[in-house]
């Protein structure tokens, strides 16, 4: 099997204040795989993912980025393959015009002027805002920031892009065209959600973590499909949906 | 949430004024603006040639008397505090319809009249025709510190986002029966002041997070500008050679 483009073993990290936050984590993704990472409030889901780009390092066990183990000497290279788009694109966005925001990214990996513009008209390109350039991201729709936002992270060719609550304040329409837009990206995707419609139909598998425990692992619909399961951590299919494994 | 404030001051437009870089345009501003500072108050002859160039680049920018009117509105009180100085000016007075005014403090209130009304038509020139990222990319041209344009940004572009908290919590709080119209009901918006302080605190904490995310180590990266005609420069040193003449000439005349 080739290298995990996400490999986590045994990552356990507590808070200063003691809180433990993940407990004993075994997690590996591949390339291409789409996976929603679900979870209660609290579960550990937003820790977890800060480990993923070396924002926490880890206290016990170890995470590799495509083979690459992150400690403190390799930090800015899980940042070029990780890309996280976070829950409020109004903290992501925060260069004066759009193009600058997704340039901020390949600004800072050394790229030169040309290479940064092929990037960012990619990337822009990517989730089809080429023609909110040179906009404020201020005067942009939800939608449209959190395609920014998006762009901002496709700039830099991660091997994978994380994203928190994708779909979180989004109306019907725009969640139908961002939904249209990450299925369209050929990049491998760990969505972190408590929309588990949208899990299901973009994810082929899914991991529920709670109280800093991965609790089940497996396909999107089996998951889905056993009530008891997700009752017991707190998440629950919208009123009427009733799935079947 | 419009963001309408900020760019309120901004006139659309595709004028030369509008299309000159804006880099030359802070220059240009900032080079007349010391000359008209420096110039003897007594010289009216000279405020009147700066008032006239102000009006003819306010005139090729599309700029209307209305629009200059209205952004210039913020100059009053400092007009208020000048008309009071010729009534509480000591020295030789001089009688004005009746009132006996201090010809010291009626030359205090010209100079500041004259030089803040200059200025701040000159600055609304120069914001009616640049963006205000324009106006950050022009400074990032001009060499000045990343850090200072990247803080000047981040405040422009956050303001929104803050006055948007600030307008939501307004609204519950209204629709939860507060009524601010009596000053002993002023307290909830006191607290609301410092909620806002830690909310905006935390926001930061995000966006440093974003940003370390992107590859952030602590240095803004360079960012590129186009090249500035060596025309617009000609024009800008002939403009601000202009001003500094006359106000030499004042100071020959004076």
């Amino acid at each position: 099997m080739s290298t995990p483009v996400i490999s986590i073993e045994g990552l356990s990290y507590r808070y200063p204040d003691g809180t433990e936050a993940l407990h004993d984590i075994d997690l590996h993704i591949h390339e291409g795989e789409r996976l929603a990472l679900l979870g209660p409030n609290g579960a550990g889901k937003t820790t977890l993912v800060l480990h993923c780009n070396g924002i926490h390092l880890p206290q016990v066990g170890s995470i590799a980025v495509s083979g690459i183990s992150i400690d403190r000497d390799t930090v800015m290279e899980a940042r070029r393959r990780v890309g996280i788009v976070f829950q409020d694109p109004d903290d992501q966005l925060f260069m004066p015009t759009v193009r600058a925001d997704v340039a901020f990214g390949p600004r800072n990996l050394g790229f030169d002027d040309a290479q940064v513009d092929a990037r960012v008209d990619a990337a822009l390109a990517a989730v089809d805002i080429t023609d909110l350039a040179d906009r404020s991201p201020g005067h942009l729709s939800f939608g449209q920031k959190r395609r920014a936002a998006i762009a901002g992270v496709l700039a830099m060719e991660p091997d994978i892009i994380v994203l928190d609550e994708p779909t979180a304040n989004l109306d019907p329409a725009a969640r139908v065209e961002l939904s249209a837009v990450l299925g369209s990206l050929p990049v491998t995707q760990l969505i972190v959600t408590h929309d588990l419609l949208y899990a299901l139909e973009r994810c082929e598998r899914s991991v529920i973590i709670d109280d800093g425990r991965i609790v089940a692992d497996g396909a999107t619909r089996d998951i889905l499909a056993d009530a008891d399961l997700l009752a017991a951590h707190r998440l629950a299919l919208p009123f009427g949906v009733e799935l079947r494994p | 949430m419009s963001g309408s404030h900020v760019h309120a001051l901004y006139l659309h437009g595709d004028t030369q004024v509008h299309r000159a870089a804006p880099q030359v345009k802070i220059v240009a501003a900032f080079g007349c603006l010391l000359a008209i500072v420096a110039t003897p108050r007594e010289a009216i002859w000279a405020f009147a040639l700066y008032a006239v160039a102000v009006a003819i680049v306010a005139g090729i920018a599309g700029i209307t008397p209305r629009f200059a009117a209205r952004r210039m509105v913020v100059e009053i009180p400092f007009l208020i505090l000048a008309a009071l100085l010729p009534i509480f000016g000591s020295g030789p007075t001089t009688e004005v319809l009746g009132i006996d005014l201090s010809i010291a403090g009626m030359w205090d209130a010209w100079n500041i009249v004259a030089k803040a009304t200059l200025g701040l038509a000159i600055a609304v020139v120069l914001s009616a025709t640049t963006e205000v990222t324009d106006m950050l990319a022009g400074l990032d041209g001009l060499r000045v510190p990343a850090i200072v344009t990247a803080i000047a940004g981040f405040m422009i572009r956050y303001i929104d986002v803050i006055t948007g908290d600030w307008s939501r919590m307004r609204v519950a709080m209204a629709s939860r029966g507060h009524d601010a119209r009596w000053f002993t009901q002023l307290g909830p918006y006191a607290r609301t002041v410092g909620v806002m302080f830690v909310r905006t605190f935390e926001r930061g904490e995000r966006v440093y997070l974003a940003m370390a995310s992107r590859g952030y180590t602590g240095v803004m990266p360079p960012s590129t500008q186009p090249a500035t005609p060596a025309g617009q420069w000609i024009v800008v040193a002939s403009m601000i050679t202009v001003a500094w003449v006359i106000c030499a000439t004042a100071w020959v005349l004076s």
